[in-house]
């Protein structure tokens, strides 16, 4: 156990975290700030220990496809980038959703749009959570706000990629991608056997080997469209019950907040320390983190807004998730974003200002903007 | 002479391959995919490797190669074919990976990754039609379309100053120092055809020894693209196609010429 408490970057964790749960493959391309997960598996060499193919691709586009490729055989496959790397990778993400292929996709968030900064930012939600890609898909989204968080969502989004058969991704910003804290690494599962894999994939394309008499075909394409958008229907199945299913978060003292507090990833942390410095002068604030971004909480949210005279949704970047914290509580409370952009995160001063200007000394019967 | 006299199975002196199934060609009259969707299963069957065939399916008219070739198949997107196929390669290093694509698919869209999976020498196969065109989509220009050849984006013929020049795909590729086998073979002939399958053999024979990765070009014909009859695609193919296009191993590293790439030296 001692062994495996570690002091390490979240994308290092990544890394070996995905060496330990059994990872087959990863295929990925340098860019800032995540290359550190490329480089731990260079370094690592677990082709070596665990049998797990490493390989630096010539493109995130072509990463993507090989996770494609990957999969389509049964494989445990992953790929890691930052938003303009993930942004090519979209149509690979596409086909990975329509052609029913688990796998594990990782975004260390950096600012956009364009080529931006490579400060950390949250500005990918709304391209992670409404389908970045063509076609009616979504993706399962875990936003963690820890080290810890950044090895356990590792198999925690590969096992649901394979419970759903649906691509996940990790959709980190570049504050936790870049940190250091203690981390429990998970203890090394071996990875799964070719018979393993037959019998928990029987659609994977092996070889048409092993007695199959009949070929096994991964694609998207259908150009009946009866049929295709009998496919689209399981689609949509297999969504409605990830959202029934899948949906998780983390509270804190919502029991008796007057405000609440919505935020994801790591500026939740510093949204924690906001709030206690709130609750230091008296004013009760609670938090809620959401963990799964899709599928997200809404409930949770709804709930948990029944007794505070305002939401403040605290996003690095310029108001994205704060529309579905609006389709959580409709009207009934009014709901504010405060963010900082370009890669600046906010401290716990700001939001605490922001708290202040928006709810706590605003007048009860002050006309709403 | 009766019909049941004529057809015991002594007499019997070619059938359609096994691994080739029953499913409805939708390719055109005069298409070379057909051809060498015939030859790519015989030579699975005959070396063997039906348990062992991964093929990658294209974007473009051999889409579908999946519904006729008796092996598991994985669908690509437009181009990547060879980035699937590097992956499953090497995650499955007991089956033999090929890819079967059109020059559109692998010479304009997918450059990147077929000179990538080339130069890293992926232990794959590589198979291009190359009818320079893009016959899916309804004849348009492609990377390999000849000087002076009509497509619906060249409807006057494609120019040099225009449109550039054809691409050369296997030239390329042989440069590289992961490709053990580079060769442009053409299924217009019976001769043709017997040559193109032997070289698709050796192809296969490459990939299970792991050399590195045999890339086949496949000249072939497009009649609805090039508004031909099938026998005048032929001989528009050969006069003109050929040229810019000439036939033949253009590399073998088993069989000689091979330039190697020099370590940085240890201090």
């Amino acid at each position: 156990m001692k062994d495996n408490v570690k002091l390490m970057k979240g994308n290092e964790a990544i890394a070996m975290a995905a060496i330990r749960y059994g990872c087959d493959g990863y295929f990925g391309y340098p860019i800032t700030p995540q290359s550190e997960v490329l480089e731990t598996l260079e370094a690592q060499m677990p082709w070596e220990t665990t049998g797990m193919v490493v390989l630096q691709a010539e493109s995130e586009v072509a990463s993507i496809n090989m996770v494609y490729g990957g999969a389509a055989t049964g494989k445990a496959v992953m790929t890691s980038s930052s938003s303009p790397g993930v942004s090519l990778m979209q149509e690979g993400i596409s086909y990975l959703a329509a052609s029913e292929l688990p796998a594990l996709i990782v975004n260390v968030m950096r600012g956009g749009p364009g080529l931006g900064t490579i400060h950390p930012s949250q500005s990918d939600y709304f391209q992670a959570t409404k389908g970045g890609g063509h076609g009616d898909y979504h993706l399962i989204v875990l936003a963690p706000s820890t080290v810890q968080e950044m090895a356990d969502f590792v198999s925690l989004g590969f096992d649901l990629a394979f419970k759903y058969r649906t691509p996940s991704m990790i959709l980190a910003d570049g504050v936790v991608g870049q940190m250091m804290e203690k981390v429990v690494l998970p203890e090394q599962r071996p990875r799964r056997t070719e018979e393993e894999i037959r019998r928990q994939c029987p659609w994977a394309v092996t070889g048409k080997d092993h007695g199959r008499t009949k070929r096994n075909i991964v694609t998207s394409l259908e150009l009946d469209s009866a049929v295709m958008e009998k496919n689209n229907e399981r689609f949509q199945r297999t969504y409605r019950e990830i959202e029934k299913n899948e949906v998780r978060y983390e509270a804190r003292y919502t029991e008796d907040a007057d405000y609440l507090v919505v935020a994801f990833g790591s500026i939740a942390r510093i949204c924690m320390k906001a709030i206690e410095d709130a609750r230091k002068e008296g004013v009760k604030v609670g938090l809620i983190r959401p963990i799964t971004l899709w599928p997200f909480p809404y409930d949770a949210i709804r709930e948990a807004a029944k007794n505070v005279k305002g939401i403040l949704c605290v996003e690095i970047n310029a108001g994205q998730m704060i529309e579905d914290v609006r389709l959580a509580v409709s009207d009934s409370v009014p709901v504010r974003h405060f963010g900082r952009m370009g890669g600046i995160v906010p401290n716990p001063n700001e939001i605490l200002d922001a708290l202040r200007r928006d709810f706590i000394d605003k007048p009860a019967n002050a006309k709403e903007d | 002479m009766t019909r049941e006299e004529i057809i015991r199975p002594e007499n019997k002196v070619y059938s359609r391959p096994r691994l080739i199934d029953d499913n409805y060609m939708h390719y055109c009259p005069g298409c070379s995919h057909g051809v060498v969707h015939k030859l790519v299963a015989e030579v699975i069957e005959e070396m063997g490797l039906e348990e062992k065939a991964i093929g990658i399916a294209p974007v473009g008219c051999s889409v579908f190669a999946y519904n006729y070739i008796d092996c598991d198949w994985i669908e690509a997107a437009h181009g990547r074919a060879p980035a699937l196929a590097t992956a499953a390669s090497r995650l499955n290093p007991d089956k033999v990976v090929f890819t079967y694509q059109g020059d559109g698919d692998l010479a304009a869209i997918g450059s990147a990754e077929t000179i990538h999976a080339c130069t890293r020498g992926e232990n794959i196969v590589i198979i291009m039609i190359n009818n320079g065109i893009y016959g899916m989509t309804g004849g348009q220009m492609s990377p390999c379309t000849i000087l002076g050849a009509k497509t619906a984006t060249s409807p006057y013929g494609r120019r040099s100053d225009l449109n550039g020049f054809p691409l050369k795909v296997s030239n390329v590729v042989a440069l590289l120092d992961g490709t053990c086998y580079v060769t442009r073979q053409a299924v217009h002939t019976v001769q043709a055809v017997r040559k193109a399958k032997n070289a698709l053999k050796k192809a296969f024979k490459n990939a299970i020894e792991k050399k590195g990765t045999s890339f086949v070009e496949v000249v072939g014909t497009c009649s609805s693209g090039w508004k031909l009859t099938p026998e005048k695609s032929n001989k528009w193919m050969e006069e003109n196609m050929f040229v810019n296009y000439p036939l033949g191993d253009i590399k073998d590293t088993a069989a000689g010429l091979e330039e190697k790439t020099v370590e940085v030296k240890k201090s």
